[in-house]
């Protein structure tokens, strides 16, 4: 069996008192689309947020590609990892924002070749071509020198999607990445994420509360309950036959509302 | 003997000239000083090492807690006690920059805490280094948004440089000062250097603006 693309290693997450992620295991398979649900303050945005090392862990370690990004290996011993690992292995990460998080000195396709050129080390004219290309991808190929202020959010959205796929990820989180958008523009915003599904190699991981693109979009959903996995498994099961009472509950109020 | 007499403003203006290129020279060193190291203070200040960071609180709160004429004459008259001998030309202009450098500090350091948060976290998300992130992505959307709060302590500043007299340095004022000493005639003198601060006053808080404006269009923060 291959090496899973991300595994959680009984990784704990607390603010002072606060357990929000009690000792999770978790594995996602290379390529596989792993959709997160659950009701606010199950611990659901610190899974992506400790993935990219946005947050530190308190205990566990977490694996990517097979190394450990929280840690290194050091005289035999497990160590936090160092800043030159980190950078190394969350290279392979790359991540899209529920308020984008653009940069809004800098046009669309300035967005798109800041990393390329200064992380990767490509050259100008490279990171330029890669930039239109992906922006071409999104549908914005018309809107390249148009700085943030200037776009819809769900153009922002996707042009904060082709920033990230600049940097050429293996993993892709999407953190809510629809929820600040007015609703006639999350279509967009998920026929883009729909068409990366489709014609690329990535392993994406992302919490959403669009459950109708959640059920048809994913291998697998993981249904988070206070700090835990309450239920996982394939979408029909989880959507249609849940197993455990709180998936049951989130469910119906969560589609009585939609 | 007439209020106003032109004889003794024709008498008066190379000795206020030259005054005034000191007076001028000290506020264009003595803040180039104040917005590079008061850039360094804030980003010190900024240091993930908590005791690095309190230090540089502290500095900087003591310097702006104790005046300035006292900083000068600490510098001027105490260090030569201990050997260091330091030309008042340099202290001069050092202890103003350095005062204005920590007042500087403080509006670099709001500069930076209004940017969102959430743009440190893209740039992680993306690799950045922390230098580079500094340079190319937090600094140019801190800076213009505060550049009219550093042009108030550039006019500050000016206005301070009558100070330098007190070390014996001979800015515009002291000219004035002296020239109606010797004549026994304080009014012209007087007069047109209150023009001239005045005049100077306005001028640079015209650049100060075309400044703000030009760096918020180029950065595209307005």
């Amino acid at each position: 069996m291959s090496e899973p693309m991300v595994r959680f290693d009984n990784v704990t997450k607390r603010y002072g008192a606060l357990t929000v992620l009690d000792n999770l295991n978790l594995e996602i398979e290379r390529n596989e689309k792993v959709s997160i649900i659950g009701p606010s303050g199950s611990g659901k945005t610190t899974v992506l947020r400790m993935l990219m090392t946005l947050e530190r862990i308190n205990d566990g370690v977490i694996w990517v590609d097979g190394e450990p990004l929280t840690h290194e290996q050091k005289n035999g011993a497990m160590v936090p990892a160092g800043d030159r690992q980190l950078r190394r292995v969350r290279g392979k990460i790359g991540m899209v924002f529920q308020h984008f998080n653009l940069f809004p000195h800098m046009t669309a396709l300035q967005n798109c070749m800041e990393a390329p050129v200064s992380v990767l080390g490509l050259s100008k004219a490279e990171a330029e071509q890669r930039a239109a290309e992906l922006l071409d991808m999104v549908g914005l190929g018309e809107k390249k020198s148009h700085y943030p202020i200037q776009l819809s959010g769900g153009q922002k959205q996707r042009v904060a999607i082709a920033r990230a796929l600049a940097m050429r990820p293996k993993v892709m989180l999407f953190d809510e990445v629809t929820s600040a958008l007015d609703p006639e523009l999350v279509g967009e915003v998920l026929n883009v994420i729909r068409k990366l599904g489709a014609e690329h190699d990535l392993t994406m991981l992302m919490v959403t509360h669009q459950m109708g693109f959640a059920k048809e979009f994913s291998d697998r959903i993981c249904f988070f309950y206070d700090g835990k996995i309450a239920e996982q498994g394939p979408p029909e099961k989880l959507f249609n036959n849940p197993d455990n009472e709180r998936t049951r509950q989130f469910l119906s109020a969560v589609l009585e509302a939609g | 003997m007439n209020i106003w007499d032109w004889y003794y403003v024709r008498e008066a203006l190379p000795f206020l000239y030259k005054g005034a290129i000191i007076t001028v020279e000290a506020t264009l060193i003595g803040f180039a000083i104040a917005l590079v190291l008061g850039l360094v203070f804030a980003l010190i200040r900024q240091s993930d090492n908590r005791v690095v960071s309190h230090a540089m609180a502290e500095t900087v709160e003591f310097i702006r807690s104790t005046p300035l004429l006292l900083q000068i004459f600490f510098v001027y008259f105490v260090g030569p006690q201990f050997g260091i001998v330091i030309p008042a030309w340099i202290a001069g202009i050092g202890v103003l920059g350095i005062h204005y450098a920590a007042y500087c500090s403080e509006v670099y350091r709001a500069g930076i805490q209004a940017v969102d948060g959430g743009q440190w976290e893209a740039s992680i998300a993306l690799n950045l280094s922390r230098a580079r992130t500094w340079r190319v992505i937090i600094l140019p959307q801190a800076i213009p948004p505060v550049v009219p709060g550093l042009g108030n302590y550039f006019i500050g500043m000016f206005k301070d440089t009558p100070i330098l007299a007190a070390i014996a340095i001979l800015e515009m004022l002291q000219q004035a000062k002296n020239f109606g000493a010797e004549n026994y005639r304080y009014i012209e003198a007087i007069t047109l250097a209150g023009i001239f601060y005045l005049f100077f006053s306005l001028v640079a808080s015209a650049i100060v603006q075309t400044v703000s404006l030009w760096l918020n269009r180029r950065y595209h923060l307005e």
